[in-house]
């Protein structure tokens, strides 16, 4: 046994404490040069965590100085049109810290716009993971954690939105109290627990403070735990490209590329989001006033995204109360909340259902890109649609005030589009993805169109294509294709109605398909013919392809 | 001229206006007001009569007692006739669910005697006495009967909202105190009226004085987006700062030169 | 072929490439990598980026204690939240810029590539995790105690039940709270939010008025709690446009009519009037309700006609009730009728 040499400069000492203590060494050499793709779009998730860390920042601020309680005072306050009112406590307390304590406003506005990003930046993040097809085997449980998140991030908001006690919140507060007490059986039990009695109480504001800095964000952040090493464990996906396969990851190494720009990154998500907070009016709560059951302002609406529960509320038809044996179920109520449970259901269950579909139990961390699944991404943009029209759906009002239309056109409009338009955007956006891919072939097989009209000997013209070069060739051809599959029988020489269903869906994805060029049509293409393209430049290109073949 | 489009139904807004003006005049005619029209000297109320005839009769009818395509004048008083006039909502052109605001058509004398020579026909609400439209009186009390009363149509600091088929309460930045009283007192279009019983001249001034401070006073968390609440700010965020920020990521991903 | 490829590929189709992968693209040399006045260049622009941080950390102290808070001055208030936002924003874009300015011109950018492995353990790994479970199995003999086992299910279904029902009294039990609300037979309609009592001849055609009952402004307890379920609104129209239910014809005094404010779809106030076409709107889901016709539903999601309140005069000519509400009041729920 050799003696261990100590280091003898500061840092190595520093290190040496370190690691003999926690590994650190260890830690460095298995995570220090781990690679990371690099794309543009790999970074929304990133900036939701940012915005993440921003609130909880921003957040401790606003802790020091916010009181969560109901109880009334005068408001005596820098802020003239109220003093004197009689208000809550936890009112009086938001209006001290956006007049009264120096940093309180730009914190305050720091806070929201931070909370609206964050969710904004993990819904976008989402649909990117959707769209790429990231959500596959091995990520499905990353995906639901995902979509769990982002109910959280719905949940701090709204549970942070309604903490002020204003009367824009308060409004929605009892919006949230009308929607809980048209749950058949237990809906006014659960409201009388929530509101510890009647609306409005006096418990409410305090326990939804206890929610949204507590359990909220603790869940919040174990979630992120869990999404976090999940990618480690996964590595992140790539798009695909020439070298990259499902069984690399080809990038950057995380010291020092990565880590300079990821944590630059945060720098500049906190600087974009202080930029607007310094120059930008959020939520202006004394303009709103204290919150009073009886008044009530025009354009009352939630923050963005409980925008299209609210626009669910709004688009159920009119009387549709149901009386059974003497009891209501007022399904103006429960009808947008059963639709909006089971669009969400089906987007946590997403990746389950196309696995089934598909069979693939392949691992995939080679993207897609989104025209090689036209159905699921058509899926998306109906999914999208439907959903942009239930938020849309939550400022008719302001669109028939803006857009000189009456209201009660703009409804009517909103309720045909949130049938109609899903079906159109999936129609279009296959057709689109359809049309894509095609051209997609023709260039793989043909060369891009240079424009150029050349008369040959015999007088035909022609235009010249040139064919791609390798790198784009692989782009072009390489993505994973799938057929419609038919029912067989089991073991039992049935055919079962899950393979009926299993069949008749897996012909709705892929019985409209463009399969990807294959080497003998790509041979075919480029050896009889005798295209414009191979005869054009028929000294470079084709040889360096031949070279590959 | 009205630079507003085309709205449906260019019938109603005559049946509108003509249950508007009756109604509000009526009823304002029943109540025991505080202000009893003070009559403009004959020379004046004679020059309003020949405005009037030039310009309103073929509407209102000759004697104001209403015609086709327009309500009786009959009791709605003075403030009726400078609020309509003086916003430039009448005389009418656009036909739709509602008179728009449009750049004033006649000077303050001609107002003044067409007003005067309708408060002569019976009495009406008169045109607000100067002591009430000085924004000097309690802003918090105004602020409190502004969200109970107003707020549900005209939004929580008078940015305006939208009523049923096609009408809309309209924003009230920039309009003038007198303007303001004289809405409240005789409920133009579809605005109820909102008599000295029930918002007294003190309230009104208040109300005035809220809407002034507002008005006057930036606010202090910047610029504010239209005043319209969280849609504006979803938006704002969807496109400005999310758009800036994955132009910032397009940057951190594309490899320099 | 690597472990990727052992598991069913379900319909996926197997069409040749006609290519091979040509593997990762040739890398392209920056600027900075070629000459060193480029990389020098790019080291002063960061540094400088670094500096325009330190600046902005210096302007956000400066507005901190350059703007303190005057009472009544909102001025102070905003360039207080103006320039420490905007000398937060410079110090940290300042600093964002810089590193990433850094990692992009200086910092080498050749894609490397690196293996992945199946998530899945291999078939060894797998054996031994077996083997520990069953050996775990054994030695603690759970499989083979039943008894122990089934109790210990038991026990774990039964104690989280404490954990629920210790939230019992989070709210009080429902009683028929829900169904009341303050008005008795003879209280005054008074103006919200002043509480002054209201006489029926000052309640003009056209009018709408905002309402409370007498002696809620005085409640020493649960006063929002009342007011959200008692708030009223009180409107005259033409008797002769009245559209009334012979059984509810003495619930009006003279063309004037209480209906209450409380929305039957989920609860916000309903209270834009408009004085010609009588309709009620709500701001929050457009329900719409026509106040000439017993408030019935005429669009929007609601399903109830807002309820009304029978009102009358007393001696001295003010408006009173004649009744609480026959019906609940807000939003539907399931028990409401029973």
């Amino acid at each position: 046994m050799s003696v261990i040499t100590e280091p003898k400069t500061v840092i190595g000492k520093a290190a040496n404490y370190v690691d003999e203590r926690l590994t650190i060494g260890s830690v460095l050499k298995n995570f220090g040069r781990k690679v990371f793709p690099d794309h543009w779009s790999f970074m929304l998730g990133e900036v939701a965590m940012y915005s993440f860390v921003i609130l909880i920042i921003s957040g401790t601020f606003l802790t020091f100085y916010f009181q969560p309680s109901m109880a009334e005072v005068h408001y005596e306050g820098s802020y003239a049109p109220l003093k004197g009112m009689e208000m809550s406590i936890a009112y009086a307390s938001s209006l001290d810290i956006s007049f009264d304590i120096r940093g309180g406003l730009l914190m305050r506005q720091v806070h929201h716009w931070a909370a609206l990003l964050f969710v904004a930046a993990a819904g976008l993040h989402m649909l990117r993971v959707f769209f790429t097809g990231a959500f596959r085997k091995p990520r499905e449980l990353n995906w639901v954690v995902g979509f769990l998140l982002f109910l959280m991030g719905m949940a701090a908001g709204f549970t942070g939105y309604s903490l002020p006690d204003d009367l824009l919140s308060g409004n929605g507060l009892r919006i949230i109290d009308g929607m809980i007490k048209g749950i058949p059986l237990i809906g006014p039990a659960v409201s009388s627990g929530f509101f510890g009695g009647e609306f409005p109480g006096t418990e409410v504001v305090a326990r939804l403070y206890s929610l949204h800095i507590m359990i909220i964000p603790a869940l919040i952040i174990a979630l992120l735990g869990i999404h976090l090493l999940m990618v480690v464990v996964h590595k992140h996906t790539h798009y695909p490209g020439p070298g990259r396969r499902d069984d690399n990851v080809v990038g950057y190494p995380l010291m020092p590329v990565y880590v300079a720009k990821a944590g630059g990154f945060f720098f500049l998500v906190f600087g974009v989001i202080a930029a607007i907070a310094a120059t930008f009016t959020i939520n202006p709560i004394w303009n709103y006033g204290p919150y009073d059951p009886s008044p009530v302002s025009a354009g009352t609406q939630p923050d963005w995204y409980i925008g299209w529960l609210d626009g669910a509320l709004r688009l159920a038809p009119s009387n549709l109360d149901l009386v059974i044996a003497g009891f209501v179920i007022p399904m103006g109520v429960m009808l947008p909340i059963i639709v909006s449970l089971v669009f969400l259901v089906l987007v946590g269950a997403y990746p389950f259902i196309e696995a089934w579909v598909t069979g693939d139990r392949r691992e995939h961390h080679v993207l897609d890109r989104p025209r090689n699944a036209p159905t699921r991404t058509a899926i998306g943009a109906a999914g999208v649609t439907f959903y942009a029209v239930l938020w849309a759906g939550a400022s008719t009002d302001l669109i028939a005030v803006n857009f000189q239309m009456s209201l009660n056109h703009v409804l009517t409009a909103m309720q045909i589009l949130l049938i109609l338009g899903p079906v159109v955007a999936y129609w279009v956006t296959k057709r689109a993805c359809l049309s894509l891919q095609r051209k997609d072939r023709e260039i793989a097989l043909h060369g891009r169109e240079t424009g150029r009209v050349i008369r040959l000997p015999h007088g035909e013209y022609i235009e010249v294509h040139e064919p791609v070069d390798k790198y784009e060739l692989w782009k072009l051809v390489d993505f994973k294709d799938y057929e419609p599959i038919m029912p067989r029988p089991n073991k039992k020489g049935k055919i079962t109605v899950g393979t009926k269903l299993r069949s008749a869906i897996s012909k709705i994805y892929f019985e409209d398909r463009i399969a990807p060029v294959s080497k003998a049509e790509y041979e075919l293409a480029h050896a009889d013919h005798g295209h414009a393209a191979v005869e054009e430049k028929p000294k470079r290109k084709p040889k360096q392809l031949k070279k590959n073949l | 001229m009205n630079d507003k489009p085309m709205r449906r139904k260019p019938w109603a807004l005559g049946i509108v206006i003509f249950l508007g003006l009756v109604l509000s005049g009526s009823g304002y005619a029943a109540a025991t007001s505080t202000y009893q029209a003070e009559f403009g000297s004959p020379e004046q109320i004679a020059e309003g009569k020949k405005l009037f005839l030039a310009n309103c009769a073929s509407c209102h009818g000759t004697n104001g007692e209403g015609a086709i395509g327009g309500p009786s004048l009959i009791g709605v008083g003075a403030a009726s006739v400078d609020f309509q006039v003086g916003t430039g909502r009448m005389p009418g052109q656009a036909s739709g669910p509602q008179l728009y605001k449009k750049p004033v058509q006649f000077t303050e004398e001609q107002i003044s005697a067409m007003a005067a020579w309708v408060a002569s026909l019976a009495p009406g609400p008169a045109i607000p006495a100067e002591e009430y439209l000085r924004a000097d009186g309690d802003a918090t009390h105004g602020g409190e009967l502004f969200r109970i009363n107003c707020a549900m149509c005209h939004n929580a600091v008078g940015a305006g909202g939208a009523l049923t088929e096609g009408k809309f309460a309209p924003g009230l930045e920039g309009v003038t105190e007198k303007h303001i009283y004289e809405a409240m007192v005789t409920g133009p279009q579809n605005m109820p009226v909102f008599n000295d019983a029930n918002l007294t001249p003190e309230d009104k001034k208040d109300i005035i004085t809220f809407l002034k401070y507002v008005e006057e006073n930036d606010s202090v968390g910047g610029l504010e987006l239209g005043s319209i609440g969280p849609v504006a700010e979803g938006l704002f965020t969807w496109i400005f700062g999310l758009g800036f920020i994955i132009a910032i990521t397009v940057w951190l991903g594309a490899k320099a030169n | 072929m690597s472990d990727l490829e052992k598991y069913s590929s379900g319909s996926a189709t197997s069409i040749e490439r006609p290519i091979k992968d040509p593997g990762l693209e040739p890398h392209r040399v920056r600027m900075t990598d070629k000459s060193e006045k480029h990389a020098r260049t790019a080291e002063k622009q960061v540094a400088g980026l670094f500096v325009i941080s330190i600046i902005g950390a210096i302007i956000a102290v400066w507005g901190f204690f350059a703007f303190p808070i005057i009472d009544g001055d909102l001025s102070a208030t905003r360039n207080n939240a103006l320039w420490m936002g905007i000398g937060m924003a410079l110090s940290m874009l300042g600093i964002g810029f810089g590193a990433v300015h850094w990692a992009k011109t200086l910092m080498p950018d050749n894609e490397v590539a690196e293996a992945r492995h199946a998530a899945r353990s291999d078939d060894d790994t797998r054996a031994k995790a077996i083997e520990i479970v069953k050996l775990a199995d054994g030695e603690s003999g759970f499989s083979r105690r039943k008894l122990i086992r089934r109790t210990l299910y038991g026990a774990l279904a039964f104690f989280p039940i404490p954990a629920v029902v210790i939230f019992g009294d989070l709210g009080p039990v429902v009683g028929d709270t829900l169904k009341h609300t303050m008005w008795r037979s003879g209280t005054r309609l008074t103006k919200d939010p002043t509480g002054i009592p209201i006489k029926a001849s000052e309640v003009t055609i056209g009018s709408v008025f905002h309402v409370i009952p007498e002696g809620l402004k005085d409640l020493e307890e649960h006063k929002l709690e009342e007011k959200a379920k008692a708030a009223v609104l009180l409107v005259r129209v033409n008797p002769g446009e009245l559209k009334e239910d012979p059984e509810k014809a003495g619930w009006s005094y003279d063309g004037i009519v209480a209906y209450s404010k409380i929305c039957t779809h989920v609860g916000c106030p309903v209270a834009l009037y408009e004085q010609h076409t009588h309709h009620l709107l709500c701001p929050c889901h457009q329900s719409t309700f026509d106040l000439a016709d017993h408030c019935k539903v005429i669009f929007g999601p609601a399903a109830r006609p807002l309820p009304q309140l029978p009102i009358t005069v007393d001696d001295e000519g003010y408006l009173v009730a004649q009744s609480d509400f026959l019906e609940p009041v807000g939003p539907s729920f399931w028990d409401m009728r029973k």
